[in-house]
Parts: structure tokens; sequence; C-alpha cells
């Protein structure tokens, strides 16, 4: 296996200095890193699952909108990213781990280097404090 | 496949009685095979270079690892770059925002350099690089960017019996822990991988990178972590710290061979080493 292009091992090294949940996907979505942050979020430690297909993570949360509806993968912040090399952000709903709805906020960038390839992706989320 | 150390001194010339042995030219090196000519690096070594050992081909390859000025110092000192009858092709990383000529500008143009680069007598040919596959005569050549500060490539330049793989600028341990032990999270691993020889950056003392972190350059015992994932034959540790005399590299380098154990032949580059590289 070819090692990640440094752009990705850099968001990686600088993901695991954050203190906001982070995670970093390759160009088809499979997630290939997560912080400790994010593993609250996740329920799940990355040291235990290691990277994860993108029909297995994707399904791991419930994003719903203010109404409670099922949002469309394709509203997802993070889905953009992939479709269309930009920075998105949204705030919406997910189901916590203890079966309550959580507000949060995700922002997504695409990682494009020097080559103008991207990469891969970094989805940010913030817990939203009006609940 | 046959290798030259003209320049292993890291940062800034320090030529002098204290640093006679280890040499205190900037990074260069030479590869030849076939009887052609590879220069890995511009650093004020490649003007020994041109006097002691004139290329019999009229073609000469040199290869950029990035343009901090103690790899391209000693370009405006090549002498083929004044000889007409000399076709010089020059390969450095593309950066996202500027042209390798208008970088290499910055240097070869006065106040700092009195002939500006379109006057230079030779057909010069600039090729921008990034991870990227090409070949010079003999040689296959992968370029891949790695972690330094500015655009930064290194080289695995592969001949007919060897490989060998040139990182001389290069921190893979740069993060909170240090480098992830994972050869797909590796900076330069594929570049790397398996060769008969490895010239990578050891600048520091594993002490002296806790202060230098982010600076772009390794401890020799990052050094040599890298070299064992990558599962090198041999290592030479080279872009010496200007600091380190040649009484105090030793010391350094005999404390650390006291705590090291590698599987492989490790040791200090030296300028003037030369290094025959079979299978």
């Amino acid at each position: 296996m070819p090692a990640y292009e440094i752009e990705i091992i850099l968001n990686r090294q600088l993901a695991d200095c954050l203190s906001i949940p982070v995670f970093i996907t390759d160009t088809t979505g499979n997630l290939i890193f997560y912080n400790e942050p994010a593993e609250e979020i996740f329920g799940k430690r990355f040291e235990d699952t290691g990277e994860m297909p993108v029909e297995q993570w994707s399904t791991m949360f419930k994003p719903v909108d203010e109404n409670g509806m099922m949002l469309p993968p394709e509203e997802l912040p993070l889905v953009q990213t992939l479709q269309n090399s930009r920075p998105h952000h949204k705030t919406f709903w997910i189901e916590s781990l203890q079966g309550k709805n959580q507000k949060i906020s995700v922002t997504s960038y695409p990682i494009i280097g020097r080559t103008g390839t991207m990469s891969g992706a970094v989805a940010i989320f913030w817990k939203s404090n009006d609940e | 496949m046959k290798i030259k150390l003209w320049g292993v001194r890291g940062s800034i010339t320090t030529t002098g009685p204290d640093t006679a042995y280890y040499g205190g030219n900037t990074s260069c090196v030479d590869v030849w095979e076939d009887g052609c000519l590879l220069v890995l690096d511009g650093g004020s070594g490649i003007q020994k270079l041109v006097v002691n050992n004139e290329p019999a081909t009229k073609r000469v390859d040199v290869l950029l690892t990035h343009l901090h000025m103690d790899h391209i110092q000693g370009l405006g000192f090549f002498k083929p770059l004044f000889d007409p009858s000399m076709d010089v092709h020059i390969w450095g990383p593309a950066s996202s925002t500027r042209t390798l000529h208008s970088r290499l500008s910055r240097y070869l143009s006065p106040p700092l350099f009195p002939v500006l680069i379109r006057d230079l007598p030779c057909k010069l040919t600039l090729h921008e690089i990034e991870n990227s596959y090409f070949e010079i005569g003999p040689f296959s050549i992968q370029s891949s960017y790695v972690i330094h500060p500015g655009p930064t490539v290194g080289y695995r330049v592969t001949g007919r019996q060897s490989t060998f793989a040139y990182i001389p600028d290069h921190e893979p341990a740069l993060g909170k822990d240090g480098i992830i032990k994972n050869n797909r999270w590796l900076s330069g691993f594929d570049l790397a991988a398996g060769a008969d020889l490895l010239l990578h950056d050891a600048q520091y003392t594993g002490q002296e990178y806790i202060n230098k972190k982010g600076w772009g350059h390794s401890s020799m015992e990052d050094a040599g972590l890298f070299a064992s994932m990558a599962g090198v034959k041999k290592v030479l540790f080279t872009h010496h710290d200007p600091s380190r005399t040649d009484i105090s590299l030793d010391k350094i380098f005999t404390e650390f061979q006291e705590k090291a154990s590698y599987p492989f032949n490790y040791q200090l580059a030296r300028e003037g080493m030369e290094i025959i590289l079979d299978k």
C-alpha cells in the first residue's frame, strides 16, 4: 500500500493535537482517521476500528433536520465537499449515543495539495450550544 | 551506480579546520551510471564537482529537492551553466503560486547575483515536478513531496542494479507524538522503501529536536526509525548541523551508537565519500 500524501499525513498530525472532533476521509469517503474528541461522538476508538469503508461509517450517524426528518446524504457537508471539492458548513441534529438528538455544526473542507489534486477531505464537528 | 558526496552540511557552509573531516559544504551529491550524470541539489558542494569531475557528457541534470539557500547557493558557480555547449536540465518542486523560473530568479538575479537566468549561455531547461516519475538516461526517478517547510521533494533514483533514496531535508516526526508507526502514514516512505542506500536528514540529537520541531529536520533517532520502517539496507546521516565540529559530531554520533541498534549499516555522511552501489 503506498503512503498517503503529506497533506493527509499533516492533517492527521494536526487533528491529533486538537480538542475539537475531526474526521478525515479519502476521496471516496472512506474514513481513514478520527481523533480522540471524535471518538467520543463516534462511540468507537480509532485504535480499535482502524480505517472504515464509507458504507460502514456513514450509517453510524443519523442526521436529521429541525423537524426530525432524515437528511439525505447529499445535504451533508462532507458529502458535498467530496462531490465538488469545496468547503461546506451546515447545522443539523444527530442522534447521540444515548439516543438523544444533539445539535451540531459541521464544517468540511477538501484536502488539495500543491499538485492541485484532491487527496481527501476533513470534517470538523462542533457541538452547538443553543440546543 | 557510483555516488559521490560533495556537500553534507546543513543550513550554511562551515568550511574550516574544525570541519575538515566531515566537510563544510552544503548539500550536493552526484550519481553516475553508464556515463550519465545526475546532480542532486546545488549547495556549495557543487562548485567542487565542476572543478574535479568535469562531465564527459554534454548533458547534466540537476535535481533540486527544494529552493532553500543551502540547496541552491552553488548554482551560480556551476560551470556547465556558463558553457554554451552544455545542455543543462534543472528539476525542482512545483509551487502552487510561482514558477520554478521565478523562484530560482530570486537568487540568480541582482542584487544577490550578477547574472540573470536568461543570460546564462548554456542551453537551459527547467522542469517542474511534483509527485512524479520520470527517466533520465539509465535512471528511473521518483519524486514525492515530503514534510519540510516550503515545496520540498525527495528522490528515489533507480539504476540498472540498485536504488538510492535521497531525502536530505525531512521532518517525518512533525506532530504531537512524532512518527506514526504505520508505513501508510510515513512521509517519504515510498521513496525509501527497500532502498540499497538512503541519505537522510539527521541534523539534531533527540534532545535538540524537542526545541526545533517544525524547523523541517530530523533527529538521528527519527532518521533511524524512518530507515527501519522503510526497510533500507544502508543509511548515511546527512545535513549536519552547522554548529558541529568534527570532534563534536563524532562525540554525538558515538553516544547515539551506544543507544541505537538497527538491522542495517548506518554512518555519518562525509564530504568526498564515494559509494559504489551494487545489488
